[in-house]
């Protein structure tokens, strides 16, 4: 673990007794002593503090936001011109043939736009916007950590230390203060619960977060946790559920292109794989990411091949994400089917052990959810 | 009692064992959220796989660690997996097997022995 590296919570983590593992070229905390099972219900019945500091933070600049938000939308099949000020939205960065290179949260923050990517591929998502933008520069932000504070319990905490934190709606933008430090928030997260990913100072970050973690409803949550979070949110992980081989289209992420970047719209295309995703958001895709609840207690978890019935020898799909889900109370899964098969109610075959086991389609999310709207 | 390199603990009652793993290994695997157990009246042999369990993290397999009939499974586990996390050496057993060649068990350690080895 010597040659990972570290987020600015590394000792705190270490302090709190976090199990420590490699994650995208980073020491991360994938459970604490509470275990990955109860992390996941404090976080749905009050709140979970998360550090996610080895996301990568992005400053995209030009003359003016509408500079920046025009060469965005080359690269970014959604509409970034007409995010209104202090407002976040979701995107991705699609390549030539409507595949998904990587998916992203925008913030319009006056004068330029804060971006988000996943740790994984932030070295090449900044690359590539060097690379393909004019006129704006890309900087990425090293000197911040980024936290998330999720759960029903979110806004009690967080507002008190900056009562304008109770004022934001879901996908606003703020500059907070918290304890003193200057913090980028936006109300959004990666759970399914209410709650804030908050951009802090890397030098103020281990007393923001010890201060938070004071308040007797927040616990700290591991990567474990995390992901049988955002499972049963029907959140997608990128390079399980979504990557280069998937189109917005196939990922069950239409609603994430608004009208204007869709044929007709005043700003059609202009972005890699406009013309297969255009034709898809018109006609439809040949597969589609659907929610899949097994039968029974045993879990399905990625690459589970899927059938169409029990005894067929050709697979159809297979499971993306999967897992044991704390507040279904059952397994749940994700996964890619033929649209002829992706209709809810739909049982198909998971082979698990040399078994068949059935599983039905069904909506996602697994969880409502609960959203500051 | 005797406990395996595998992390099982064998607890002998009269002329069958009672098999389980131990908290030690429950504790690694973390929270267990299914345990697939083998049919009464199954033979198995040692080293075989003989039950499935999966945590949070990932499946496991416990191999049996004796040659020997399955005579009863603990029922109350597959309905409440967890029980393996609460309860590793008591309520969380897996299963009950008769021995074919009860000397299998005499190469296994003690408890003192197992101690020093996950120390």
């Amino acid at each position: 673990m010597s040659d990972l590296l570290r987020t600015p919570l590394h000792q705190l983590h270490e302090d709190l007794g976090a199990k420590m593992v490699p994650f995208a070229g980073y020491a991360m905390p994938v459970q604490y002593p509470m275990g990955v099972l109860q992390e996941h219900m404090h976080t749905r019945k009050k709140a979970g503090l998360f550090d996610v500091s080895h996301m990568g933070q992005v400053i995209v600049a030009g003359r003016d936001f509408a500079t920046a938000a025009a060469a965005l939308e080359t690269l970014v099949p959604v509409d970034i011109l007409g995010l209104g000020q202090d407002r976040q939205r979701y995107g991705f960065f699609t390549n030539q043939t409507g595949g998904i290179l990587d998916d992203l949260m925008l913030a319009n923050r006056g004068d330029h736009i804060f971006v988000v990517v996943n740790a994984g591929c932030k070295a090449d998502d900044i690359a590539y916007m060097k690379a393909a933008l004019s006129d704006v520069t890309v900087t990425e932000i090293t000197d911040r950590a980024l936290l998330a504070l999720q759960g029903p319990a979110a806004e009690t905490v967080l507002s008190a230390l900056d009562p304008k934190a109770a004022r934001m709606q879901f996908m606003d933008v703020a500059t907070l203060t918290l304890a003193g430090a200057e913090c980028w928030v936006s109300r959004s997260g990666y759970t399914g619960e209410d709650g804030y990913e908050i951009s802090v100072p890397a030098a103020q970050a281990e007393a923001l977060a010890k201060l938070l973690l004071a308040h007797a409803d927040v616990a700290p949550i591991g990567l474990g946790a995390r992901d049988s979070l955002r499972l049963e949110g029907g959140l997608c992980l990128y390079g399980h559920d979504i990557d280069t081989n998937t189109t917005p289209t196939q990922a069950a992420l239409n609603w994430a292109i608004q009208k204007v970047r869709r044929s007709g719209g005043d700003r059609a295309g202009g972005f890699p794989g406009a013309d297969v995703i255009l034709t898809e958001l018109a006609e439809g895709a040949v597969c589609k990411r659907v929610g899949l609840l097994p039968e029974g207690r045993a879990p399905m978890r990625e690459g589970v091949q899927l059938f169409a019935e029990v005894d067929d020898e050709a697979p159809i799909g297979k499971i993306t994400s999967g897992g044991f889900g704390p507040t279904v109370g059952a397994p749940v899964a994700m996964g890619y089917l033929p649209t002829a098969q992706a209709k809810i109610g739909t049982t198909v075959y998971g082979e698990l052990r040399g078994k068949r086991l059935p599983l039905t389609v069904t909506s996602l999310p697994f969880t409502p959810a609960n959203f500051k709207r | 009692m005797k406990f395996t390199e595998e992390h099982e603990w064998l607890r002998p009652e009269d002329d069958i064992v009672v098999v389980g793993i131990t908290e030690h290994a429950t504790t690694q695997l973390g929270d267990i959220v299914f345990v697939e157990l083998p049919e009464v009246g199954t033979t198995v042999t040692k080293d075989e796989e003989v039950v499935v369990i999966e945590s949070v993290k990932a499946a496991s397999d416990i191999m049996s660690p004796i040659d020997g009939e399955i005579v009863e499974v603990n029922a109350a586990l597959a309905d409440n997996p967890a029980l393996a996390n609460e309860d590793a050496i008591g309520a969380g057993w897996f299963f009950k097997i008769k021995p074919s060649d009860p000397t299998q068990m005499d190469g296994y350690m003690d408890e003192a022995a197992y101690n020093a080895f996950i120390a």
